[in-house]
């Protein structure tokens, strides 16, 4: 069920490359435990974030939960439709993407987990 | 003894939500379930047709005998004689310092019978209390009754229409805060138009092995009107939004009932209780700090336990904030130094390390049009 074109850790986030940048989002399994997403905060682009490194946060009604970079690399691009319509983040989750960055190392991306991986991960 | 678990209570329709494949949540000790279609859907359908809720972990006590009114005019803040029998209303569990050992509905089941509604997660806590205290009286037993009842609340403008088709009780006869005996899907029970979301609508008792009939019941009468099932997280918007206080966010055994803004919840002309003196000489002197109403001017969600930054002091503390699904705003309640408390006043929310801009409102945030 999780898109083999997609990386994802074990945070929950999920990670499409494409050419010399990548899309970061969080995982269907991820807003499903969240429930209805109200609010995401975004960061400034231009921003150059460490792999692992908090980039902002997403809240349902009831929880905050922490957003975490699956690679390194500069912001390159935020997603400011989710400001006003954080809803997408449960509708579509592996295509509302939150920042685009453009990975400082490519091979940060090869070392995460595959669909097959994480749905073993979350099952 | 650090690896035993704690087991999670279940009530008895803890199957029928899992049937509805609810997700669960533990919540004061009991297994429950937080949402089933999720809490936006959940929250509008109250608002706007109905929703079903298992408050089922609701603890039950029972004080019956010729001084229980004596004693629940001692334990509870609350003007128990100005309760007819049938009626209910909202009141205090107090400690000697005027403040909560939790919150309750008073319903009055006869002259001498009184039964208490309290908080799930404060059962064993509000009856050891209440056992010390009504020993002091000849005749005035308390009884943890909460096993006997389960409990249904359905809420929501067609909640009445859909209740109806059920009882052969004439629930346009029955007004706010009232109850009464009757049967519901054929079993026996006790209706009373309470509720805890700031719409119409009312709770049902009936006993536990008949739960999941009722439930099934007035889901399948309220189908063709959209009645859904709604779990603790739109029962906790819902309140938030009607500004009803919830016991451990908005006040606890350190906050006075005068603090919480529940004044109306004080007989004032009864008398002595637990807690009076404090009380009256707050009324006459001031108090401190008291809680008020706010909503975020920045684009960012006030939570339970963030601070409030007045002129870069930490003045108080925010106790209840979401952002709601009918409103749609980011709302919440705080503790404020009394001298701030004034609509309009612009304050901060600590979110996180960074100042979000709010301003205090009066409350309730939602009030349902009366129809």
């Amino acid at each position: 069920m999780y898109p083999a074109d997609l990386k994802y850790t074990k945070d929950h986030e999920w990670i499409r490359t494409s050419a010399d940048t990548a899309d970061v989002g969080i995982t269907d399994y991820a807003q499903q435990q969240l429930g209805d997403v109200v609010f995401v905060e975004l960061p400034q682009v231009g921003r150059v974030l460490a792999q692992g490194e908090v980039f902002g946060t997403i809240e349902s009604v009831k929880a905050v939960s922490e957003l975490f970079s699956p690679v390194a690399g500069e912001i390159v691009a935020v997603n400011d439709a989710l400001t006003s319509a954080p809803e997408q983040v449960n509708s579509d989750p592996h295509a509302a993407w939150i920042i685009r960055v453009r990975p400082s190392n490519p091979a940060d991306v090869d070392a995460l987990l595959d669909s097959a991986a994480y749905d073993a991960h979350v099952g | 003894m650090s690896d035993t678990q704690t087991v999670l209570k279940q009530t008895p329709l803890h199957a029928t939500h899992l049937g509805h494949k609810a997700r669960m949540v533990p919540f004061g000790g009991w297994d429950m379930p937080v949402e089933y279609s999720g809490i936006t859907d959940e929250h509008l359908a109250v608002r706007t047709r109905a929703g079903l809720f298992d408050v089922s972990h609701m603890g039950e006590i029972e004080i019956a005998g010729a001084d229980a009114l004596a004693a629940v005019q001692r334990i509870s803040s609350n003007d128990a004689a100005r309760l007819a029998v049938g009626q209910i209303h909202y009141s205090a569990l107090t400690t000697p310092q005027g403040t909560f050992v939790d919150d309750l509905l008073v319903y009055r089941m006869a002259e001498d019978h009184f039964l208490l509604v309290v908080n799930a997660s404060n059962i064993e806590k509000d009856f050891a209390w209440i056992r010390s205290q009504v020993q002091t009286f000849a005749d005035a037993p308390a009884v943890n009754t909460s096993s006997r009842y389960a409990l249904l609340a359905l809420q929501g403008p067609v909640a009445k229409d859909v209740l109806q088709s059920l009882t052969a009780v004439p629930l346009d006869d029955m007004k706010y805060y009232w109850f009464a005996p009757g049967e519901i899907a054929g079993v026996r029970g006790t209706i009373s138009r309470t509720g805890y979301t700031g719409e119409d609508g009312f709770e049902v008792f009936v006993p536990p092995a008949q739960a999941a009939h009722v439930w099934q019941a007035i889901l399948r009468a309220g189908a063709a009107d959209g009645v859904i099932p709604a779990g603790l997280g739109a029962r906790d918007t819902l309140r938030l939004e009607a500004s009803m206080r919830l016991f451990g966010n908005d006040m606890d055994e350190t906050t006075t009932v005068l603090e919480a803004g529940l004044g109306w919840i004080v007989g004032w002309k009864k008398d002595d209780f637990n807690g009076a003196d404090v009380l009256r000489a707050q009324k006459a002197n001031g108090i401190e700090r008291t809680l008020v109403g706010l909503e975020m001017v920045d684009r960012a969600i006030a939570r339970h336990g963030y601070p409030v930054i007045v002129d870069g002091q930490a003045v108080g503390t925010v106790t209840s904030g979401t952002q709601t699904p009918f409103l749609k705003k980011a709302i919440g309640m705080a503790y404020v130094p009394t001298a701030l408390a004034e609509p309009d006043r612009q304050i901060h929310v600590e979110v996180r390390g960074r100042l979000a801009a709010a301003r205090i409102v009066p409350m309730p945030f939602y009030k349902r049009p009366r129809s």
